[in-house]
Parts: structure tokens; sequence; C-alpha cells
């Protein structure tokens, strides 16, 4: 396995004729233009996702208010007079769950940093299927542009949560149908992805550059792409039983003599309704690693280049990786202890969640402790990078109590799981990603994103998330119940009612702090200050082996690798930072 | 690189495994197709013995015989793409291209009785709508059945690329591949025959 090969000579194969622009920006076969494709698409739908969540949240903190600004230009069917619906915050809810896991952090952490870095990083003059490669993109888009369209169908958009459970969602209006075949399209798109990401890791790395010299942050591309190449058909294989419920009127999940709106359903039944939650919680259980492995990837090289020193403990965490990856097949229905699992059932899924605790725990050590004894330059990534490892760790840890089924049974379908998971997505993923785009946003573009403009969308972010997810933990424990459009309905909600005001204020500064991040992104790709190919000193490929942005075909020498990914001040070289890919004696001291 | 993007492009280039790109990738597809066919087949498992509303319909309403005969055609269309490999590794373009051509009827015959076999179900009261059989049985024959047709488009580019004279011994990496892909969906009607029919 260990044999790498050996490339020919750079300049031999890119022998290219100047391409039309259609062909070099839009239908690009170039892993470095699908993966900026991917950043700004991924980028539009959180900013949608956000949008719908800003709608929400107003209408739990004044519900029956009119929607201020947007409100009067919503159709009467969302909003009569700027005052939303019910079934309108119910498409809301679905589709910003369902928006934001498959078609915004997942795509900007795996198909955005996946296809831009991966191949750089590895010394790959492109992946192994470029053609493969564009069209996961088209295809990605194609649904994408389907599930936000929904809102269109009659009785809009899918209003089943982001799970979609059956058998509401089986005889949902026609939306859902819809949120079925977009899934297809991204389930496609993700399968094309993931194939190209395996097959480029196990193919196309330079040579000398052996498995335990791969950057981590390659390793966590790869098990990302084997669980979604494995978890993902799952659901696929779930959604073609809905989709044949729905239009063909199947039985999978109907059970018999069900009556739905007051009136019995007209089929002869005998499905299971926790045969599709077993379906699709075999896919997104993995699926939360899918959101957070390259995200402990990016989070890695930031560390090491802003420690100036080797990584702690490279070796246990490819091995976390890799348990993690394993593990997360075995406790899905831990999302499940509600629904009347057997005790020896639920035994199982608490042990084997308990167990998935301790890679995750192994990582966030090993990140900890590569703190120790670094020089720490507090650059913008490093301050992401930072920020991420105390909030991961509440995400983290508040998902503990939700592991036992005695905590859970109390806190799940409570406001508490939202907080946890918020935590792990936003303070954790989000986080990463946006220290991942400070980082390498001067190799994509040549230029650097502005320090000053950074710092205040940093701090804005950070305290504003924490003042949005912190509440929700404690409207959770005092009892409040997810998923309503009225919180002042019940009266165990009205000691914490206050906390809704201050979750929406501070989502509404949140989103303050995002347009100055908007502002800075266009603002630095033309006027930032333009980068040399290696501005923060790296020891990878993807910094130290190629220009700033890397031309067609990547690297314009021939890469061979002699060391580990992180060797950083390493005693008698001549500078703090050496290189993968330059031998040893150009760097000792003479 | 060609200037025609190819799906599963064959480089010459070698890889760090030393696998060609196209086969790596076409068992990383597959790995996905089993978990596919894996989450179909263990919820038909599930409902089977779950359910108390499974009813399974006599044998003679199924037609076995008919369905057995499909699957002695899709093991011999197995044996010539084994064949039609094995030929063009010996430059036997000729050979090849009658056990190309011999695969691609026998997919073409399985097609064929499936669609005599749809309607007569239809008439003995087996739909999708009637019981979970119906729905297991026309879903998962159906999403086999496309497979089938994908797999008789696959086949059919291999041949007509064989005919214009493109593979030879040296050069036979996607008639190996069609060939990979092929087998696997045999491999599934081997499943799904004693799944549906039979037991």
């Amino acid at each position: 396995m260990e044999t790498t090969a050996s490339h020919s000579p750079a300049g031999v194969h890119d022998v290219h004729p100047d391409l039309p622009f259609v062909r070099k920006y839009v239908f690009s076969t170039d892993h470095k233009v699908i993966g900026i494709q991917y950043m700004i698409t991924s980028m539009l739908f959180l900013l949608s996702g956000f949008t719908m969540m800003l709608l929400m949240r107003w209408q739990i903190a004044y519900p029956g208010t009119p929607i201020p600004f947007i409100g009067k230009f919503l159709p009467e069917t969302m909003a009569p007079g700027g005052v939303m619906l019910p079934e309108f915050y119910n498409q809301l809810g679905a589709m910003h769950g369902t928006i934001m896991v498959f078609l915004g952090v997942v795509p900007l952490g795996v198909a955005a940093f996946g296809n831009y870095v991966l191949p750089l990083q590895i010394g790959a003059k492109d992946m192994a299927f470029p053609f493969l490669n564009m069209l996961s993109y088209w295809v990605f888009l194609i649904g994408g542009v389907l599930m936000l369209s929904s809102f269109a169908m009659p009785g809009g958009a899918a209003q089943s949560g982001w799970t979609s459970y059956v058998p509401l969602a089986d005889l949902a209006p026609p939306g859902q149908t819809m949120w079925l075949i977009a899934m297809t399209f991204i389930i496609t798109s993700s399968l094309f992805g993931a194939i190209n990401f395996i097959v480029t890791t196990l193919n196309l790395r330079a040579k000398g550059m052996t498995w335990m010299r791969l950057p981590f942050f390659v390793w966590c591309q790869f098990v990302t792409a084997v669980l979604l190449v494995l978890a993902f058909p799952v659901l696929q294989g779930g959604a073609l039983l809905q989709l044949m419920d729905r239009v063909a009127h199947a039985n999978f999940f109907i059970p018999a003599n069900l009556i739905f709106g007051g009136a019995p359903v007209e089929r002869p039944g005998g499905g299971n309704p926790l045969l599709w939650q077993h379906l699709f919680w075999f896919l997104a259980h993995p699926e939360v690693y899918v959101l957070l492995l390259p995200e402990f990837g990016i989070v890695a090289e930031i560390i090491a280049n802003g420690t100036r020193k080797p990584l702690f403990g490279y070796k246990e965490l490819v091995i976390s990786a890799c348990g993690i990856g394993v593990l997360s097949f075995v406790v899905w229905a831990h999302h499940m202890f509600l629904s009347g699992m057997r005790t020896d059932v639920t035994k199982f899924f608490t042990i084997t969640t308990m167990i998935i605790s301790i890679p995750s725990v192994m990582v966030l050590t090993c990140f900890l402790l590569s703190l120790r004894g670094g020089s720490i330059h507090f650059n913008l990534p490093m301050l992401f990078a930072l920020a991420f490892l105390p909030l991961f760790g509440i995400g983290g840890l508040t998902g503990l109590p939700l592991g036992f089924t005695p905590t859970d049974i109390y806190l799940h379908d409570t406001y508490y799981v939202i907080g946890h998971f918020h935590y792990v997505v936003v303070t954790g993923s989000l986080i990463a990603l946006f220290g991942g785009l400070y980082f390498w946003f001067p190799k994509m573009f040549g230029r650097h994103m502005n320090q000053r403009l950074g710092k205040i969308h940093f701090w804005i972010s950070v305290t504003a998330m924490n003042g949005i997810f912190f509440p929700m933990l404690i409207q959770g424990m005092s009892g409040v119940l997810r998923r309503q459009f009225d919180p002042t309905a019940q009266i165990h909600n009205h000691p914490t009612l206050i906390l809704n005001k201050v979750m929406t204020i501070s989502a509404l500064i949140l989103a303050l702090g995002q347009i100055v991040f908007i502002v800075n992104f266009f603002y630095s790709l033309f006027k930032g200050k333009e980068a040399q190919s290696n501005p923060w000193n790296a020891t990878t490929l993807d910094w130290a082996a190629c220009p700033s942005p890397p031309p067609h075909g990547n690297f314009t020498q021939d890469i061979a690798v002699h060391r580990g990914p992180y060797e950083y001040s390493v005693p008698n070289h001549k500078t703090d930072w050496s290189p993968q890919h330059v031998p040893d004696q150009q760097l000792v001291k003479s | 690189m060609s200037s025609t993007p190819w799906i599963l492009d064959a480089s010459d280039e070698p890889t760090s495994t030393g696998v060609p790109h196209g086969k790596l990738g076409i068992w990383v597809f597959l790995a996905s197709e089993v978990m596919l066919f894996g989450s179909l087949i263990s919820s038909y498992i599930v409902l089977r013995l779950g359910s108390t509303h499974f009813i399974v319909p006599p044998h003679e309403f199924l037609s076995v015989p008919v369905a057995a005969l499909n699957t002695f055609v899709l093991i011999i269309s197995s044996v010539t793409m084994v064949m039609a490999l094995a030929s063009i590794q010996q430059d036997d373009r000729k050979g090849m291209i009658m056990y190309l051509i011999a695969t691609i009827l026998c997919g073409l015959i399985f097609l064929g009785v499936k669609t005599w076999e749809y309607p007569h179900k239809w008439h003995e009261g087996i739909t999708i709508q009637s019981g979970l059989f119906g729905s297991f049985y026309f879903t998962m024959t159906g999403l086999h059945g496309l497979h089938v047709i994908g797999g008789i488009a696959f086949n059919l580019y291999i041949l007509i690329q064989g005919i214009r004279g493109k593979w030879s011994s040296t050069h036979c990496q996607r008639v190996e591949y069609a060939g990979i892909y092929w087998h696997f969906v045999d491999l599934v009607w081997v499943v799904l025959f004693p799944l549906l029919y039979l037991l």
C-alpha cells in the first residue's frame, strides 16, 4: 500500500489550450474552481437558512406581531398582514434544518474546502475524476434550487421537520415530494464527491506522501468521504420508500387503521413508521460527524500553524478520526429513545454513545495539548480555532446527558437538544469553517482578508452565538418544547419567555456581524493586501509548494515528500517551518 | 489527459496504489449500492418478520418458474460477460463482440420477462397499493430493473466502442468495469429472487 507513485514530469500533462470563459469558470473541471463554486453556493444557502431562522425567531419572541420590513413582502399563504401562519413556521423549521445541514455546512466543509485543499495537500494535480467532480457540483446546485423552490409548491415547502418523520410526512402536502426529489439530487452529488475524494486520496498522493505523512485535514476528509459513501445510500433507500408511499400509494410507513386529519386513511397499511426513523438516523448520525470531521481537520491545520510546533499526538488524532468513523455507524438509535424502545436495546446504544465520546474527547485534548509550550500567533484563523475549542467542548459535553436514557427522555424534544446541537454545529463547525475561510482565503484569491473587519466579525459572532444558544439550554432544562409555533400557549413556558427576546436580539446582532463578513469578503477579494505564496509560513504542500492562487495543474515542479506534515521549529533548521517537500540538506543550518 | 471528459477516465499515469482510478471508483460506487439495496432488503426483513399485516401471496400467484428462468438468464449473462473480458484480454475482438451481444440480449430477455410479469401480477391483484408485499415487490424489482437498464446501457457503450475497435488486450479496463457492474446487478437479483419468490 505504501508504494507511492512517481508522477510524470510537470508540464508534460498540462498542455492545455486557453479554455473559453465558460469552460474555465462555469463548467470547469478544475478542483479549485469547483471548490470555490461550492464555497460561494453553500455560503448563499447558509445565508438563506439563516434568514429563515430570523423569521422564526421573530415569531417565537413576538408571537402574533407582524414581521418588520420583510413581513409585508410575504404572500397571503405565508404571512397574511405580516403575521406568520403556523404552517409557514413549520415550513421554515423544516427548511432551515435541511438547508443548513445538507446545503450549507456539509458542502462548505466537505465539498468546498475538501475540493480546494485536499488535492493540494497530497500533491495531486487534480481530483481523480475531474468530470465527475464538475457533475457533482451541478447536481448539487439543481438539488438546492429545487429545495428552495419548493416554497412555491401548493401547500408550501416540506413541513414535517428536517427529519421528515412519517406517517405525517407521507400524508403532507406536495412540498414533501419535492423535498424527497431534491434530497435525491443532493445524495447523488455527495456520492460523486465522496467517490472522488476516496479515490484521489488513495491513488494520487505525491511520491513519498505515505499515510502517516498526510495532513490531518486529509485524514478527516477521507473518513468523511467513507461515511458519505456508506451512510447516505441508506437515506436514499428510505427516501425511495417514502416517495413510493407518497406517489404510488405504497404502504411502507403507513400503519394499519391510521386516522389522519379526523378521517381514516383508505390504505391497507401494515407498515412501520419507526422503520423510517431507523433509516433516517442511520444516515443522520454519521452525518453529524460529516458535519464535524472536516472542521477538526481545519482546526488541526490552523493550530499547528498558529502555535509553530508539531501537532500533539498526530497518531492519536488519526486513530480517533478513524474510530469516530467506525463507531458513528452504531449509535444512531440514541436519537430514538423516546420511541418506546426496549431497555436492552437502549442500553446498547447508550454504551456505544458513551464510547464514541472517547475519540471525540481525544481529538479535543490533543488540540488543547498542542497549545502547550507553543508560541501562539493570535492571527485571525487562530482566533477562530481557539474559540472552537471551548465552544465545541460545551457542545460535546451537553450531548452526554442526551446519550443516557433517563436524562434523554426528559430532555429530548426540548430546546436543550436544539442548544446542544447548535453549540456543536454553529459554534463548533461554523466557527471552524470561518477560521478555515480566513486561513485559505489568501491561497484561493491571492489576497489577505482585512484583519480589523475580521476581528469585529469574530467578536460579534462569538458573543452573539452564545447569546442565542446558551438560553436554549436553560429553556430546555425548564421543559420548553421544541418545534412550537407559539411558546405563550403553555403555562410552564412563561418563566423563561424573556429569554426568547434575548435570543432573537442576539440573532439580529449575529446578522449584523455577518454583514461585516460579507463586506470584508468582497472588499478583500478586490482590494485586500496581496498575499505571498506562503503567507502563514506553513509546512504543508498547499502552502509551501505552490503559488497563491495555484495555476492549472497546481504545482510548477515535481513534488517529492520528505517528512511529516507539521514539522515546525525543528532544531538546526534555518526557518521555524520545514516544508514537506524540501530535502533536509536545503533546510539544515550551514 | 484527453480532451474528451469521461466519467471514469482511464489514466495512464501510475497511481499510488497501483490500481487504476476507474477500478477503485467502481468498487467504491458498488459499496454505496450495497448500502442502498441493503437498506431496502433490511426494511423488507424487518416488516416481513415484524408486521402482522404482511401477507405473502401463495406461490402459484408469484410465477416462480418464470422468475427462476430469469435468474438463470442473468447467471448466463454473467458468464458471457466474463467470456467477453477474457476474449479481449487475448485480443479476440470478434469473440468479445459476440459475447457482449449475448450479455445484452440476456439483459433484454430479463426485462422482457419482467414486462410480462408485472401486468400478470396486477391481474392477480398484487399491486404496489394492495399491501406490504406488493409495495416491496414492485419497489425492489423496479429499482433493480433500473439498474439492469443502466447495465445494458453501459454494455451497449462498451459494445459500440468495441465494434469501432477501441479495446485491445492492453486497453480494456472499461470492459472490466462494465463487467464488475453487471455482476453486481446479477448478484442483487440472486438475493432478491429467494427473498421475494421462494421464502
